[in-house]
């Protein structure tokens, strides 16, 4: 074991305790704020309230922000899975020449920031698209989300892919199971787990994605990050956008609870 | 069972009862066709792809190529082209031509040239405070903690990673502003909240990118053996000669591979800096301020983070960090 002096681990249990205090306390006041009553943001709460609450439970805008960003993140982590599942068992399985480009073509998407991914989809859509009379629309923000989605997807399921042992299909293909079957009933079930792991990273990676989401969305179409942006951007703004952002925290641990047990199943295993 | 059942192929469902594929396999006479012929006529299409490596890895890539490189890169790639062109003055539409000027101007124009480096600044600032806070939590967590506080400090780190961007920022917002959570909390012991300004944005930053720092440096730590730290003790070396000697230079890779999420991250961020940098302009901001009125300086000015994150990955690749991420 790491041996180390008594102060030395007391400093650090102190630094832990800091990066804790760090990063919940503002979640812990965005979450407390969405019961004050009163219209601004403020600290100490004077009063609690559950207006917010109400008002936000039937506001038409929320709802259909909620709705735009299902959809999207849905779809978007379907092509994900597909693609990403692709990529990972090429790169699994398989030596070629250009291997690591691909690698980073994956990769490219999540590393550039948001921004470029936002303005490099939206230039190709305004400027190069339209004027052909291409109208992309809603369909080219869910293209430009499963673009960097598909690395969580290849991430995890890559890993996996590496851990397996090949012979299984093997065996099953000496006995006559054909390629499909074999992936059906012995390769898929082998990496489930972390296909779906990945699948939902996806999900909540452009369930929350706000730039390339500002620069695609078409005209009209709210996110609900986007409802929260402008929301903010607004000088007296109130406290109705601490409900949403408290939904969406306590949204944040589903994706939290599911890899927890997924792990937990893998090390079972 | 030593030989192949010719029944195997078309009755699949006798595999889930051995004894019943057992019986067949006993009763049936010993095919004298090669296995092989047989699993051509029933199945020609595994057959082919499980001769052919090439066609299986052609088809494995297809999709995700044509759909990485026909949209995302062909977009990347116009987007370089817009930024050669220009802006009608009369009809304020992009069209085509060939004009150095837009990148000119990220060098020449003062306001443009110290923005790209207060960005790039802000975003190293960011990930060296990541670094510096990742790598004890990481040694506490994984060497020093609990095994059921390892998992309740894993929990908690992964945790804010999804608590939404957004949410995020206007947290800090909230803490940091007039009449927000530091002024009441240690507005009594005399600490004032500085307002909104860059250091508040880079603080935003670290809060926002932490967890990416935070995660592959904890994973690095545990895969230590803890040996190494029994083998640097009888050598003579004291906790923190092991720390700077023994545990850095271990995860060096993992640090590069966090710190691609820290720097690029922020490196592209402007809402973080619009929210709680006061004045603070990101690279961000001039991109985002240009998409409309003039695209072709947005686009010149999207190089900038791309020649900066490549530069960046093209280092994390030599240390083999990629693979991590």
């Amino acid at each position: 074991m790491l041996q180390m002096s008594k102060s030395a681990k007391l400093g650090l249990l102190g630094l832990v305790l800091f990066v804790l205090i760090f990063m919940y306390t503002p979640l812990f006041v965005v979450i407390a704020n969405s019961f004050n009553s009163a219209r601004l943001s403020a600290w100490p709460i004077e009063q609690l309230t559950l207006d917010w609450w109400i008002f936000a439970a039937t506001y038409e805008p929320i709802r259909m922000a909620l709705l735009n960003s299902f959809i999207v993140a849905s779809i978007a982590m379907v092509f994900a899975a597909i693609l990403g599942t692709l990529v990972a068992f090429a790169l699994s399985r398989y030596d070629f020449f250009g291997k690591s480009t691909v690698n980073l073509l994956v990769v490219l998407p999540i590393a550039l920031p948001g921004v470029v991914t936002g303005v490099a989809f939206s230039n190709t859509y305004s400027n190069f698209l339209s004027p052909i009379g291409i109208d992309v629309g809603y369909f080219g923000l869910i293209v430009s989300h499963a673009t960097f989605c598909i690395v969580m997807v290849f991430n995890n399921v890559f890993a996996r892919l590496k851990r397996m042992n090949p012979s299984m299909q093997e065996a099953s293909m000496d006995l006559g199971a054909g390629l499909w079957e074999t992936f059906r009933l012995v390769t898929f079930p082998q990496f489930r787990s972390s296909f779906i792991a990945g699948a939902l990273l996806a999900f909540a990676l452009s369930f929350d994605e706000v730039y390339v989401t500002i620069f695609t969305a078409p005209p009209g179409v709210d996110t609900l990050p986007l409802w929260i942006l402008k929301e903010m951007a607004r000088p007296n703004q109130a406290s109705v956008v601490n409900v949403v952002a408290t939904v969406v925290i306590l949204l944040s641990l589903i994706p939290v609870y599911i890899s927890q047990r997924l792990a937990r199943e893998d090390d079972a295993r | 069972m030593t030989e192949r059942s010719p029944h195997r192929d078309d009755d699949t469902q006798s595999a889930d009862n051995p004894s019943a594929t057992a019986t067949v396999a006993e009763a049936e006479p010993r095919s004298t066709e090669p296995v092989t012929g047989l699993h051509e006529h029933s199945r020609p299409l595994s057959t082919y792809l499980f001769q052919r490596t090439r066609v299986r890895l052609i088809s494995l890539l297809a999709l995700p190529m044509t759909w990485l490189v026909g949209i995302y890169i062909v977009s990347l790639v116009l987007l370089l082209v817009t930024a050669f062109w220009v802006v009608n003055p009369f009809t304020s539409r992009v069209t085509p031509g060939f004009t150095l000027d837009n990148f000119v101007s990220i060098f020449t124009v003062p306001a443009y040239l110290s923005t790209s480096l207060r960005t790039l600044g802000m975003a190293l600032a960011v990930t060296a405070l990541s670094i510096l806070f990742a790598v004890p939590l990481g040694i506490y967590m994984a060497k020093l903690a609990s095994p059921m506080m390892r998992n309740l400090l894993a929990v908690a780190i992964t945790l804010p990673l999804w608590a939404g961007y957004l949410v995020k920022i206007l947290a800090m917002r909230l803490v940091f502003t007039e009449n927000g959570f530091i002024n009441w909390a240690l507005g009594p012991l005399g600490v004032e909240s500085p307002g909104f300004n860059v250091w508040i944005a880079i603080v935003t930053l670290t809060y926002l990118w932490f967890p990416y720092m935070a995660l592959p440096v904890f994973t690095a730590i545990r895969q230590i053996p803890n040996s190494l730290f029994d083998a640097s003790a009888d050598m003579g070396a004291r906790s923190f000669g092991t720390i700077f000697r023994v545990v850095i230079p271990l995860i060096v890779p993992a640090i590069i591979a966090g710190s691609v999420f820290t720097f690029s991250l922020s490196l592209g961020d402007y809402l973080a800096a619009r929210f709680t940098g006061g004045a603070t302009q990101m690279i961000g901001s001039i991109i985002a301020s240009n998409i409309n009125l003039n695209p072709p300086v947005a686009a010149a000015f999207s190089m900038v983070p791309i020649a900066f994150v490549v530069m960046y990955l093209m280092v994390a690749r030599r240390t083999g960090s990629l693979e991590r991420m």
